[in-house]
């Protein structure tokens, strides 16, 4: 909405325009983060159903690493996963920072593209981590 | 905007929404950390099995047990949401919000038996 209010301010016949954007890209948000939350409902049960397996006993660096290295189903289960959360965490952060927080569009919007690239950067370095043969 | 006055914030549908946004911003503090940890083993091998006996503290299993209890509620009022906006039925799935809480309380004592037991 401040979006609406801050073109209006700039000259009216600007305001529908930026108010048809927001909403078109609200619509986007809301769809990507639809799909998103589909794959991730498969991922994290069985992420859940993983975790409760592999804990029993502790972990070790080398108990988990001797699971994932070199296993390319493992690697490509977790790739999709972290494509999938970095999609889906910086919706829900403009939802938040928005509408909680009072930020206006264009921060949210910059700060959560940040957020989608540290997420892209860091999710698949540490898959590869975990699987890189011998790293 | 029209703000929603008090009653809204008593039903069980805000409640559900509220636990959903706060478990989610909570993940997603979290993600970058968990990452940084795995990408150790990149890194310094050594550091990541540093971080797993770090994460043998009964604090920290404590606080593990936390966020997968968090995942768990997060993926249960998520399903939820979706069967709300593309189920049949055209409700607010209030049994889901008590099936979804239920849910993510089995989730986590099982992995608190596994984390602990």
């Amino acid at each position: 909405m401040s979006a609406v209010v801050g073109a209006a301010s700039r000259g009216a016949e600007a305001a529908p325009e930026m108010a048809l954007r927001n909403a078109v890209a609200q619509a986007r948000r809301w769809y990507w983060q639809r799909i998103s939350a589909m794959v991730l409902a498969v991922c994290v049960v069985l992420h859940l159903a993983g975790m409760v397996w592999a804990v029993r006993g502790g972990l070790s660096a080398a108990e988990i690493l001797s699971r994932t290295q070199g296993n390319a189903l493992f690697a490509a289960f977790y790739a999709v996963f972290v494509l999938a959360c970095a999609v889906h965490v910086p919706i829900g952060l403009i939802a938040i920072t928005s509408e909680w927080w009072r930020w206006p569009p264009a921060a949210a919007t910059w700060f959560a593209r940040g957020v989608t690239a540290a997420l892209v950067v860091l999710g698949l370095r540490a898959v590869w981590a975990v699987y890189a043969p011998g790293a | 905007m029209r703000r929603n006055d008090h009653r809204a914030h008593g039903h069980p549908s805000w409640w559900a929404f509220w636990l959903h946004r706060v478990s989610g911003l909570l993940l997603a503090l979290f993600l970058p950390l968990h990452f940084l940890a795995l990408g150790r083993a990149l890194t310094a091998p050594a550091a990541l099995e540093g971080f797993l006996r770090f994460s043998d503290a009964p604090v920290v299993k404590v606080a593990e047990w936390g966020l997968v209890t968090l995942l768990a509620l997060h993926l249960a009022g998520g399903v939820r949401l979706l069967l709300i906006e593309f189920g049949r039925a055209s409700d607010l799935r209030k049994n889901w919000i008590a099936g979804g809480i239920g849910v993510a309380a089995a989730v986590g004592l099982a992995f608190a038996l596994a984390l602990f037991a």
